[in-house]
């Protein structure tokens, strides 16, 4: 039925609040966090997030009806109060899978992060959770690898893999930073890490980094049997260079490059990841800028959402927090990302703060990375939240042993082995952690060194981006 | 705090090499290598046994023993197989896998019987 045009104002809910509305297999869906101004309905606000983040602008256009905007716009289908916070409410809202082009996190964050966060109806604004239907997933290439290729191309199985990034993290020559990668692969990590702010400064240009950064690698395995990498921070001033740092570390046979995907921009990062696709090179991926995003409850995109982002745009490994070490991170907020990030399929579970089931289909996993402020003694507990997929990264922890890089990654790699051998034979690693360290120690004077180097350290502090849990 | 130790590893000492999961622990005894069997079991993965000389142990391939024992259950029939293994091959590795057929990957593999490096 054809409509007249009727110019002027009118309110959002007319349009875009749909509470009969049954989202769609395909819709793409997301849940919001609102936090009105005061005296704005819930129901108004809800559907004002729903058109300024689809269809609508403030007023009506003559050219609305040269479409069938019933068809393209959001729809705000849902709102519930928020557990424990009155000043906000959750806004549920499904798009049409057309108004986003294939493959792309960029045009899909680019509605639903972009005019509506400034919105002045809004005192605040935070995108907790997005629904990918399998039909939009299936349009985006994805992590590169995956995790079982990773596995069979670096032959590690049936325990976390260990990293370690290398400090300080400014001001090392490239020589003596290929020392220091080549003590900790030595003794028996498979992985060693540029730092997000190594990108290519006057103290040490990325071509030469590479080059020692790669006889380190030739050597430890020559010297030790096993496979190793270091992950050849590519992200750069401009994509172009970024491939061609990339280029380059193929060319001189590094098994894997990392790329800071916030930072360095969506789109360059799912140019990168294709291209390691197509030349079989792993990709770390930092997330430096992440907590500007997603730390304050009320505003902002939650870390969920930006896990979601990374394991479409592409990505073998993603920076996840450890919970237990210095960076901040809730228990089961942070399983609840984990899951995102490795499984196939996940189910909504309000308790790990997620609000959608989402199926990856034949999409493959990303590692989440344990790093930060992490030693020794933490190991038992990182095994038991992380599981073998994952990547257990001590810097300070190996590099601060009073013996050196080699004997730190030694204890850490001893460390790791006897807490997996435990929890193999059905041991609590949490409970009996201190017993299994101890008795590795006992065949381990490296190990032994490291628990009496870090025995004191703790972080101990409340996160701050906790679940939304009824606490009053 | 222990007195600080040299880390001792080298290209000319072959036993500076490693071969991945639990090569950093002392060799296991026959008590742990029967509950790794058991854990493989619990998680119903497929027991498949390799071997291989020592210096060519870094390679994807060993030669494997017999085929993997698909649905093996019983940890005595996997045990005494691992030993027939070691005893026509008593200076080579072996190693045990746990096949995870859905992942399409190994989900456990370790050296139960350390060979002679040469």
């Amino acid at each position: 039925m054809a409509k007249k045009y009727d110019a002027g104002v009118k309110e959002y809910r007319e349009t875009y609040w749909m509470p009969d509305y049954t989202p769609k297999d395909t819709d793409i869906l997301a849940c919001f966090k609102v936090t009105p101004q005061p005296g704005v309905p819930r129901e108004e606000v809800a559907a004002a997030v729903a058109a300024e983040s689809s269809t609508g602008t403030w007023t009506t256009v003559w050219t609305d009806l040269l479409t069938d905007l019933d068809y393209y716009k959001g729809r705000a289908y849902a709102i519930e109060d928020v557990p424990g916070d009155d000043t906000c409410f959750y806004a549920f809202i499904a798009y049409p899978i057309d108004l986003f082009e294939e493959g792309s996190v960029v045009n899909v964050m680019t509605s639903l992060v972009g005019n509506v966060f400034g919105f002045k109806a809004l005192r605040a604004l935070r995108l907790e959770d997005i629904r990918f239907p399998i039909a939009y997933v299936m349009t985006c290439n994805g992590p590169p690898q995956g995790i079982q290729v990773e596995r069979d191309l670096l032959n590690k199985y049936g325990r976390p893999l260990l990293g370690c990034t290398i400090k300080p993290k400014l001001g090392l020559s490239a020589k003596n930073y290929g020392r220091a990668c080549y003590e900790g692969l030595r003794g028996g990590l498979d992985f060693t890490k540029d730092d997000e702010n190594v990108n290519s400064q006057p103290f040490m240009r990325w071509r030469h980094r590479f080059d020692f950064v790669m006889e380190a690698i030739h050597k430890a395995e020559a010297e030790t049997g096993e496979r190793k990498g270091h992950y050849l921070n590519v992200t750069a001033p401009t994509s172009d260079e970024m491939m061609k740092r990339a280029e380059y570390a193929k060319e001189i046979g590094a098994p894997i490059i990392m790329h800071d995907y916030i930072t360095g921009g969506w789109s360059a990062n799912t140019q990168l990841a294709q291209w390691c696709q197509d030349n079989g090179m792993l990709l770390h991926i930092h997330r430096a800028m992440h907590a500007v995003l997603d730390r304050n409850p009320h505003h902002g995109i939650h870390f969920r959402v930006l896990t979601k982002i990374l394991r479409l745009s592409g990505g073998d490994h993603l920076h996840s927090g450890t919970v237990v070490g210095k960076l901040e991170g809730d228990r089961d907020a942070t399983l609840g990302w984990i899951d995102i990030m490795r499984d196939s399929y996940v189910k909504e579970d309000r308790s790990r703060g997620i609000f959608f089931d989402q199926d990856w289909g034949a999409m493959p996993g990303v590692l989440p990375v344990a790093s930060g402020g992490i030693h020794v003694w933490h190991m038992p507990a990182l095994v038991s939240i992380f599981g073998d997929d994952s990547v257990l990264q001590f810097g300070g922890g190996t590099l601060g042993h009073p013996w050196g890089n080699a004997a730190g990654a030694a204890a850490n790699r001893v460390a790791v082995e006897a807490c997996v051998e435990a929890r193999n034979q059905g041991r609590e690693l949490e409970k009996e952690g201190k017993d299994i360290l101890t008795t590795a120690a006992s065949h381990s004077p490296e190990l032994k060194a490291a628990m009496e180097t870090w025995k004191e350290i703790k972080f101990e502090f409340d996160t701050v981006d906790k679940l939304d849990v009824s606490h009053k | 705090m222990s007195e600080m130790q040299d880390y001792a590893s080298s290209l000319e000492d072959t036993n500076s090499r490693k071969f991945e999961t639990f090569s950093y622990l002392p060799a296991m005894s026959p008590e742990q290598i029967r509950t790794q069997i058991e854990f493989i079991v619990s998680k119903g993965w497929n027991p498949s046994i390799e071997h291989t000389e020592p210096q060519n142990a870094s390679g994807s391939y060993w030669y494997m023993w017999k085929l993997p024992m698909f649905g093996e259950t019983d940890v005595d029939a996997i045990l005494a197989e691992c030993e027939a293994c070691h005893q026509a091959h008593p200076d080579n590795h072996v190693r045990l896998l746990g096949l995870d057929n859905y992942a399409q990957c190994a989900g456990a593999s370790m050296v139960i019987y350390r060979g002679t490096p040469t």
